[in-house]
């Protein structure tokens, strides 16, 4: 195993509409090397920034002016059903299950992703998200999954407790070299663990993390 | 045999209250007339024009003597205590002059009447029956009712007897007598009353409205001042603090120390979405009953099935009326029914919204036990709703909301 190489320098278009955050934003992509191409305040200038830059990925916040509801989401919604695959990363204050499915649906649910605002913080899974959902990943916060997974009780109570978690890091986006790192097993062991909870969920197998993502996503959802 | 003493009292204590109305309304119409110019007869004409009203609430009294149903008092409280402001609030009611005019006709016409009724009844039979008295006493004749000379016995025994017989007439006599001046009483006391009260209900249910309107508008800012405020810093510190751990060398004092630093910051964040939701959840502004529903259902301890049938956007009061019913109702399953599940239904039919929350738990809620109930039902009482409860010890509890209320032009957005 030889160190993942860095992955290339991102053009992204941020929207938020509080500088203070803009300005973190912005100050910790540089960091990484990325460049912010536009940083904006509310949805309209959102939506012409991104028709201006055509840029790498998009990172929204979900409310913003002048309605201060759920503008941003929705500009998100729309450029994505203009501009088919544009990755765009939902940065919410508030775990809600009907932005995450919203964004899920648009497109065929790769090169998106929803997470909580406080996961800014933890700067380098931040990272990894944005890395992730620009390289047409499955991205969604592990709070929603966790909501997900404590709604249904059924058939999840035949999964061991390793397989459970191993299904909350599949749903949220992670790739199988990923689980195994972060579970600290094989590769082979991880794939096992897929196989067995794809067949008792009564789900398709398959190799493609975002399409496996997605079939679980969509029973979690059910 | 047994005496009408009620329809006596009331029509004696009606003829001296008359009498002394009469009295103060008379000094005081003279001496404030003639003190006007000095201007201390302006309180004096003021408290003239007032005097209806003590004189109405006395009436009002008097009237339980007949008829134990009370009359309501038409006048409403003054907004602040002190004689200036009673007697402001008193001038702008409409029952104040009608109670002055009440009291007028009753100072002037009525009392002589009344008086001549009682004293009429008791006094006639009396004089016939005193004939062969004062037949006796005079020696030569007696006048009854000064109507002719009684010179013989024979005659004057045959006017005691008449007096015998009128007295019970006469006494059962004033009971119609005084049910008449009762019934004049009471259709000038309350004339016009029904359409004021009509007014004021009217005038306090809008109140009530725009109080309840004002509260939630207040949560809102509340909630938009909150996210805007405090937790965009706070995420903003959590991300600065993100940043200097990555500066600080791996297991130093210092980046230990940043990494409980961010924690604390994390849960402050955590605790302040629990407050703002709890205030007014963005969700039900957004994206209205149905998913707010959703997501309480999926915050609860218990399972809850939620599904409601809504065609669209309901004002913003029903919404938060019923969603804060509904998350009370979760919790209180949740801490007493020892329910295993919840399912909360609801639709609306063009005109009104209802919603249920069923558990299938131990029963036995009680609306009369605990305020959350009754907290509940002032929510809904204030959107002009209805809260039903059946909760039979051993369960199940349903509860059911229904509020009145059309939909807003807005289509829900469906997942």
């Amino acid at each position: 195993m030889h160190p993942p190489l860095p992955p290339p320098p991102l053009r992204i278009v941020l929207a938020e509409d509080s500088v203070l955050l803009r300005e973190g934003l912005v100050g910790l992509l540089a960091r990484f090397g990325h460049e912010t191409v536009a940083a904006v305040g509310d949805a309209d200038a959102l939506e012409a920034a991104v028709a201006e830059h055509g840029p790498d990925i998009v990172v929204t916040d979900v409310r913003m002016p002048p309605g201060h509801s759920d503008e941003g989401l929705r500009a998100a919604l729309r450029m994505r059903e203009n501009r088919p695959g544009l990755p765009v990363l939902v940065l919410s204050q508030y775990v809600q299950r009907s932005y995450a499915a919203e964004l899920l649906d648009s497109g065929d649910g790769t090169a998106v992703g929803y997470l909580l605002k406080d996961r800014v913080g933890h700067v380098e899974d931040f990272l990894d998200a944005v890395i992730r959902v620009a390289a047409g990943g499955t991205v969604i916060d592990p709070e929603v999954v966790r909501h997900l997974l404590a709604r249904r009780r059924d058939p999840l109570q035949r999964l061991t407790a390793r397989e459970r978690e191993v299904l909350a890091l599949m749903a949220e986006g992670h790739s199988n070299a990923e689980l195994s790192r972060r579970l600290s097993v094989t590769d082979a062991a991880v794939g096992k663990h897929i196989g067995n909870i794809l067949m008792k969920l009564d789900l398709p197998p398959a190799q493609e993390t975002h399409r496996r993502v997605l079939a679980v996503l969509t029973y979690l959802r059910r | 045999m047994r005496i009408p003493w009620r329809p006596a009292a009331y029509l004696l204590s009606g003829g001296l209250t008359g009498a002394a109305a009469f009295t103060v309304m008379l000094l005081l119409a003279a001496s404030g007339t003639a003190l006007a110019p000095v201007l201390v007869g302006l309180p004096l004409l003021a408290a003239l024009a007032l005097s209806g009203v003590p004189y109405a609430a006395v009436e009002r009294r008097r009237l339980r003597l007949l008829d134990p149903e009370p009359v309501a008092d038409p006048h409403r409280d003054p907004d602040r205590t002190g004689i200036t402001a009673w007697a402001r609030t008193r001038f702008a009611e409409r029952a104040t002059w009608q109670e002055l005019g009440y009291a007028v006709l009753a100072a002037t016409v009525l009392w002589p009447l009344e008086l001549l009724a009682v004293g009429g009844a008791f006094a006639v039979p009396a004089d016939l029956l005193a004939t062969p008295l004062l037949l006796a006493a005079d020696g030569e004749q007696a006048n009854p009712l000064k109507l002719h000379a009684v010179t013989g016995y024979p005659a004057a025994l045959a006017c005691a007897v008449a007096g015998l017989l009128l007295l019970p007439a006469l006494l059962y006599a004033l009971g119609p007598v005084a049910g008449a001046r009762a019934a004049l009483a009471r259709w000038l006391l309350t004339a016009g009353g029904t359409a004021e009260l009509a007014a004021r209900v009217t005038e306090l249910t809008t109140s009530r409205a725009r109080l309840a309107a004002a509260f939630d508008a207040e949560r809102r800012r509340i909630e938009r001042d909150l996210h805007d405020g405090a937790q965009q810093r706070l995420v903003a510190l959590s991300l600065t603090l993100g940043l200097a751990r990555l500066d600080a060398p791996d297991g130093s004092p210092i980046a230990d120390r940043l990494a409980k630093a961010q924690a604390e910051a994390g849960q402050v964040l955590e605790s302040l979405r629990e407050l703002i939701n709890g205030i007014h959840p963005q969700v039900l502004t957004d994206r209205g009953l149905p998913d707010a529903l959703a997501d309480a259902a999926d915050r609860s301890p218990i399972p809850v099935r939620t599904r409601l049938d809504l065609p669209g956007r309901l004002p913003e009061s029903a919404e938060s009326a019923a969603y804060f019913v509904v998350c009370e109702a979760l919790a209180n399953a949740a801490k007493h029914s020892g329910a295993s599940g919840v399912t909360v239904t609801g639709g609306h039919d063009g005109s009104r919204l209802t919603v249920e929350i069923r558990d299938d738990g131990r029963g036995g809620a009680d609306a009369a036990r605990g305020t959350g109930l009754t907290g509940l039902a002032d929510r809904v009482a204030v959107v002009d709703g209805t809260l039903t409860l059946a909760s039979p010890a051993g369960g199940p509890t349903l509860l059911r909301v229904e509020i009145p209320c059309t939909l807003r032009s807005l289509p829900l957005r469906s997942e």
